[in-house]
């Protein structure tokens, strides 16, 4: 851990920008400029005075490159925003050069489009709901936003219910609005979360982790007891198993996996699937 | 920010895990959370730990006039800061109730049990005594702050090293710490509060409730005692009504309780007082665990998996027993034919050892690579996926597998083995059942293998 944290001192004191290619991986400051692989070329040594002049200048290839959380443009350039590990995936089907982003760990959430989360219902007024997401401000959550919800037919919501929606507008000027309907009004698991089960709240890399495609974690979890589980981006998980005492565990595993190696994992899986 | 409101599938289910005898986090009706005690570098300075909430206490001196209808007396003042790191709700206008409330209770707590000998404060009666001042702060609220609020206070208390004065006549000399020593304070006895929290009007209670706990409880009773048993105060918030005898019954935990805690921390005051003595290192950097980028620890919590026991045996017992399973043999080649797989290579410890379990190194690699001998098929090692939002706890043990491209030749004469990326690799033995010949797999993937790491 050492060894990049030093070469990003060292960077910054010398303050030339580095491809992103070679940082793949690595932990990068805010403030870090990174290159895309189309500029490397042209910013190699030698700098401007010798780059070649070529004929049809205009025809360099223009590769469309997708930003992801903790980089902004700046330019031509990549500029890190937030602190982490850098992160690049190939694009599935030809065009575009992929997507980099910053892996990087928080617990306070931030509101973001398109996101699933699960918010409490904080207050009824007229023909909204506002939902509270652990975000600076209650989103917005209107009555007919549920599936085959009509002005006659009013959704059974409460105070203090839990919604597992997502997000249509986020961003840092209003106040985010939330739906739980998807694109083609259908609910898709979306909607008021049945009663029992118990909510608890964990770090947003924790939640990645465990959404990602295959995650071992939610297999093995899911061979010890028959459970239901809902997770929101906003850190917020949702269990609910048979008996108190099964979902006790569950919670406690969940909270625990973020700081176990893999094997002290499995140690405790097969103790418990012993007992 | 506004604090997270509480959902009714929260509160219903702390209440009913607490009729059933359950709390959050496994401990017992009675359980505190563990106590962690550290000091600083400077006397007076120390940070309690109980479970997730933390205090910082830090005691300082200086001479003053004292008041006029106490002459002969030094001045305590206390303070209690909700800082906004403890909370989203803690903002500095709103938690006045709160706060209010605690400061409250700690000066009681201190000060009117007369734990501190104010008379020995005093360097000139009428002109010259010390004003003791205590700040606490709470750095992360998970429950039960007066608690963590009264150990810190007194721990900061007992740790604190006053300047040396001596008086000759109207001279008055104060020693500098390199001069003399500094002096502890005298201190009489040390209050301890202990919290109770009530559920279903006084029916349940439990000691040292965390966060979620306070929040669905009826009412609070505290109680600070020291550990000779005298009660120093006693005070009961939320307006529940309480028998007697259930009271008593509490002041009884607490006379348990805060005899633990002191041992605690006459413990962690002497352990501080040998490391200074013998030059070691104190302070906080010192007890911060090195090689851990976590600031949080999960404690290992027992759970009692008791009744989970019974369930299993009923559903077991109303099950059908299992079928039964039988092997199917795999046909290498006429005459050459496997059941089961084998025993775990030891040659595996030759490749990177610390590539994850499930991507076990040395088997797979020798049965692939004496099948695609004759083929010319280059075949890696099937890692697994990439895993794109993979955080470990550890220092720098991040793993990045590498997914070399497996290259199938076009030729329609060899058999075409085709290999499903996203299985266990362990599988893969069973799966590759149209391998044109095999040979004796023990010389050549050795040759192979060391082929292919020159290769990587």
């Amino acid at each position: 851990m050492a060894g990049p944290v030093s070469v990003a001192a060292e960077y910054l004191a010398g303050s030339r920008a580095r491809a992103a290619r070679t940082v793949l991986g690595q932990v990068v400051l805010p403030g870090e400029e990174l290159l895309l692989p189309e500029q490397e070329d042209a910013e190699g040594p030698g700098g401007a005075g010798e780059r070649p002049l070529s004929l049809n200048a205009g025809a360099r290839s223009r590769v469309r490159v997708v930003c992801g959380p903790g980089l902004r443009r700046c330019g031509d350039r990549l500029l890190v925003t937030k602190c982490g590990r850098l992160r690049h995936k190939e694009p599935g089907s030809g065009s575009g050069g992929g997507v980099y982003w910053v892996d990087s760990q928080q617990k306070r959430y931030v509101p973001v489009k398109g996101d699933h989360v699960i918010g409490i219902v904080t207050a009824k007024s007229g023909d909204i709901f506002k939902v509270d997401v652990g975000g600076s401000e209650p989103a917005s959550l209107s009555y007919l936003s549920f599936e085959g919800a009509t002005k006659r037919n009013r959704p059974n919501v409460q105070v203090g219910d839990l919604i597992y929606g997502q997000f249509v507008v986020a961003n840092k000027d209003m106040e985010p609005e939330m739906v739980c309907i998807d694109s083609c009004g259908r609910a898709n698991g979306m909607g008021v979360i049945g009663q029992d089960g118990l909510l608890f709240k964990v770090t947003l890399g924790l939640i990645r982790k465990l959404l990602a495609p295959d995650c071992e974690i939610i297999q093995e979890v899911g061979k010890l007891y028959p459970l239901e589980i809902v997770f929101g981006m906003n850190g917020r998980i949702w269990v609910k198993a048979k008996t108190i005492q099964q979902t006790l565990i569950l919670a406690n595993i969940l909270e625990a996996c973020e700081h176990m190696t893999s094997d002290q994992r499995k140690q405790i899986f097969s103790r418990l699937a012993e007992s | 920010m506004k604090e997270t409101p509480l959902s009714n599938c929260e509160r219903r289910f702390l209440l009913r895990a607490i009729e059933e005898k359950k709390r959050l986090d496994g401990r017992q009706t009675y359980d505190y959370r563990n106590i962690r005690i550290s000091f600083g570098t400077d006397y007076g300075c120390c940070m309690v730990e109980l479970g997730k909430t933390r205090v910082l206490g830090q005691v300082s001196c200086e001479l003053v006039s004292p008041k006029l209808n106490r002459a002969t007396e030094g001045i305590l003042f206390f303070n209690l800061e909700l800082s906004q790191m403890a909370a989203p709700a803690f903002e500095p206008g709103r938690q006045s109730d709160l706060l209010v409330k605690l400061n409250r209770l700690l000066e009681r707590c201190l000060r009117n049990s007369k734990c501190i000998d104010t008379e020995s404060l005093c360097v000139v009666a009428g002109e010259k005594v010390w004003q003791i001042r205590v700040d606490l702060h709470l750095l992360n609220h998970d429950g039960n702050i007066i608690d963590a609020a009264s150990i810190a206070a007194i721990v900061a208390l007992c740790h604190f090293r006053r300047p040396d004065v001596s008086v000759q006549g109207d001279e008055i000399t104060l020693y500098t710490p390199e001069e003399r020593d500094p002096v502890p304070l005298s201190i009489h006895h040390m209050p301890i509060c202990v919290s109770f929290a009530f559920f279903q009007q006084g029916t349940y209670l439990l000691v040292d409730p965390n966060e979620r706990e306070e929040r669905v409880m009826d009412g609070l009773l505290v109680i600070a005692m020291n550990k000779h048993r005298e009660i120093c105060t006693i005070q009961s918030s939320g307006g529940i009504m309480l028998l007697k005898d259930q009271v008593l019954r509490c002041s009884k935990i607490t006379g348990v309780k805060v005899a633990e805690i002191t041992e605690l921390i006459l413990k962690a005051l002497e352990n501080d007082q040998k490391v200074r003595k013998e030059g070691g290192k104190f302070g906080f950097a010192e007890s911060i665990a090195n090689q851990r980028i976590t600031a949080f620890k999960m404690e290992k919590a027992p759970i009692d998996t008791s009744d989970v026991e019974e369930k299993a045996e009923e559903i077991i017992a109303e099950a059908e027993p299992p079928s039964e399973v039988v092997s199917t043999p795999v046909l290498w080649t006429p005459g050459t034919a496997q059941i089961g797989e084998g025993v775990e290579n030891s040659w595996g410890d030759l490749e990177d050892s610390e590539k994850e379990d499930d991507e076990g190194g040395g088997d797979e690699a020798i049965i692939l690579d004496s099948i695609k001998m004759d083929t010319g098929v280059e075949v890696s090692d099937i890692g697994s996926q990439e895993m794109v939002f993979h955080h470990v706890g550890q220092a720098g043990l991040e793993l990045l597998t590498s997914d070399a491209p497996i290259i199938l030749s076009d030729s329609e004469e060899e058999e075409m083995i085709i290999l499903e990326p996203d299985k266990n690799p362990k599988k893969i033995r069973t799966q590759t059942t149209s391998a044109k010949q095999e040979k004796a797999p023990s010389k050549k993937p050795v040759k192979r293998r060391k082929k292919k790491r020159a290769a990587n």
